[in-house]
């Protein structure tokens, strides 16, 4: 992980919901290159602060900066500096392979030239060449991650969003994903991810812990650990997350 | 020991050309908990949906509570709550419609069990006429649970109910389950996450319709015949790399800053052989013995399974 570099700067982000404050004064930066975990319970705030890092909700007040964009001003110019991946995994099911490959390439501008040769080297890289015309639905849930992670980078964004990337799938399978993402890392994509799941955190650079809308803790996964006095991240996410159900 | 509460022998079944469930045997003892751990795709669901007397298997053989699943099904639902992966409580209902209709569909009424569901609805109470379908996560998944017990079951048939929800409430569903297993409710619950294996009694692993393993979770990892290391240094993507190419690795696989790796002729095995390999290529390399887990032992397994044909 490098240092020298900020690609997501956040100063005093606050945005509220009529009297709700859902990011109450978030600072907090994210490095070129790194693997950069954003957690919290549901309900801390999580999904509004990565609208707003994916400039598709405006803060309140507070500066924030994404890939030397202005969220206020310039969140047009952040979509196209950025790839983003769900859960739900964002490809069409009725369309083949390739066809999903052409379809998000070519939404994010690239050319006929470079779709092609994108198509070509994305399938040889997932050994995914017998499968190019099949639909996304006959394919297994492991090989639909690794597509879906794929084309989320296929305009070699500055910053990739993993919305709960790996629910589901094998082990093995989980660390072929992972390994992907360290990948792109080393090729110096920031990668931001949320997750539920506790031992996703244990892979990340550095961790923050979001609690009832604000940065409870921010450090690399074992500072976190050693400060906490705990074996895992799931009991330093614990100690720090008091119940607050039922807002 | 009594007899089981779940008694499935050779189950099969088959959508089309898929083999969901591939010769699945096992039991589920009175008052554990018994948990399926496996991804998705593994059979889990099937499985549930067999016991649940929603799903004829296509051979084999499936008693719940004594009962033949073919022939008693009417009988063994009115012994069991079933939570399906799928929120499926009536959206446009309010909490307290649902409770009070799915008591009333199991001839009972709330006050009859309110004890038994009272940790848990206590929760969600100040929301009673709230619609189901607006509640959060958490709270549906507490509703869920809510209406899965309101007769009072015998046995409790939960699919993947931690899926999508937080640590915190994760937690606390864990230890609710414990309470109801000290009620004497058997469970059957699934989880595709492997760190939940260790909450229950009894767990079997289980990948693409067979059953990899079953036992209680310290003898499963017990299992593990091979010396595992813990690997770390500065450059993890390097790290993995180099460990996969080495001659003599014999699985390696990233665990977080870690990397978990097993090395041929394992009655051989120490740390130095690694170290030496590792330290003229790469920064800060550490390496020490660590003890195997049930994800450790799902891709042992998983490997042995893919070997074999």
């Amino acid at each position: 992980m490098k240092t020298d570099k900020i690609v997501i700067s956040v100063k005093n982000l606050i945005k509220d919901f009529g009297s709700f404050r859902a990011n109450d004064r978030l600072n907090f930066d994210v490095y070129e290159g790194e693997v950069f975990g954003f957690l919290g319970a549901n309900g801390a705030g999580k999904t509004t602060a990565l609208k707003i890092l994916c400039g598709l909700s405006r803060p309140t007040s507070g500066e924030v900066m994404v890939s030397g964009c202005n969220v206020y001003t310039q969140s047009n110019l952040i979509k196209q500096k950025i790839g983003y991946m769900s859960q739900k995994f964002t490809l069409y099911e009725d369309m083949t392979v390739t066809e999903n490959i052409s379809f998000y390439a070519g939404i994010y501008g690239l050319n006929f030239k470079q779709i092609k040769n994108k198509t070509m080297q994305l399938l040889s890289s997932l050994g995914l060449e017998g499968e190019a015309h099949k639909l996304i639905a006959d394919l297994p849930l492991g090989w639909r991650q690794k597509l879906a992670f794929s084309i989320a980078i296929v305009h070699d964004p500055a910053i990739v969003f993993l919305d709960e990337p790996t629910g589901g799938v094998d082990p093995v399978t989980r660390r072929q994903f992972w390994k992907m993402i360290y990948e792109a890392a080393a090729k110096g994509v920031t990668v931001f991810v949320t997750t539920h799941y506790m031992d996703e955190a244990e892979y990340c650079d550095r961790v923050s812990i979001m609690v009832d809308g604000r940065i409870a803790a921010l450090d690399t996964p074992a500072n976190l650990k050693e400060k906490y006095n705990a074996s895992s991240m799931n009991e330093v996410f614990l100690g720090l997350a008091r119940h607050t159900s039922n807002k | 020991m009594s007899n089981p509460v779940i008694k499935g022998t050779h189950l099969c079944k088959n959508y089309g050309s898929v083999q969901a469930v591939r010769d699945v045997s096992f039991n589920v003892n009175e008052g554990e908990i018994f948990g399926f751990i496996g991804p998705d795709g593994a059979g889990k669901t099937s499985l549930f949906r067999m016991a649940a007397t929603l799903l004829l298997p296509d051979s084999g053989n499936l008693e719940v509570c004594g009962l033949n699943v073919e022939n008693d099904y009417k009988k063994i639902r009115r012994l069991l709550g079933y939570m399906p992966g799928k929120f499926s409580l009536y959206q446009d209902l309010t909490v307290e419609e649902n409770l009070r209709f799915f008591a009333s569909v199991f001839r009972t009424t709330v006050s009859q069990n309110y004890n038994l569901i009272r940790d848990i609805y206590e929760h969600i109470e100040p929301f009673k006429n709230r619609r189901a379908g607006k509640l959060s996560g958490g709270m549906k998944q507490k509703l869920a649970l809510s209406c899965a017990l309101i007769h009072r079951p015998r046995l409790l048939l939960l699919d993947e109910p931690t899926t999508g929800i937080d640590a915190v409430s994760r937690k606390e569903f864990w230890s609710l389950l414990r309470r109801l297993r000290d009620e004497g409710i058997t469970v059957l619950v699934s989880t595709p996450y492997m760190d939940e294996a260790s909450l229950c009694d009894r767990i079997a692993l289980i990948q693409n319709g067979q059953i990899l393993s079953t036992d209680t979770p310290d003898v499963v990892a017990s299992a593990f015949e091979h010396q595992l290391f813990a690997v770390k240094a500065r450059d993890m993507y390097l790290l993995i790399n180099i460990l996969e190419t080495c001659p003599f690795v014999r699985s390696a696989f990233i665990f977080g800053q870690e990397v978990h790796v097993t090395i041929n002729d394992y009655r051989n095995a120490d740390e130095d052989k690694l170290v030496n390999y590792l330290s003229d290529k790469l920064a800060d390399v550490v390496v020490y013995q660590t003890k195997p887990n049930i994800e450790d032992c799902f891709m042992e397994l998983m490997s042995n399974k893919t070997k074999k044909g």
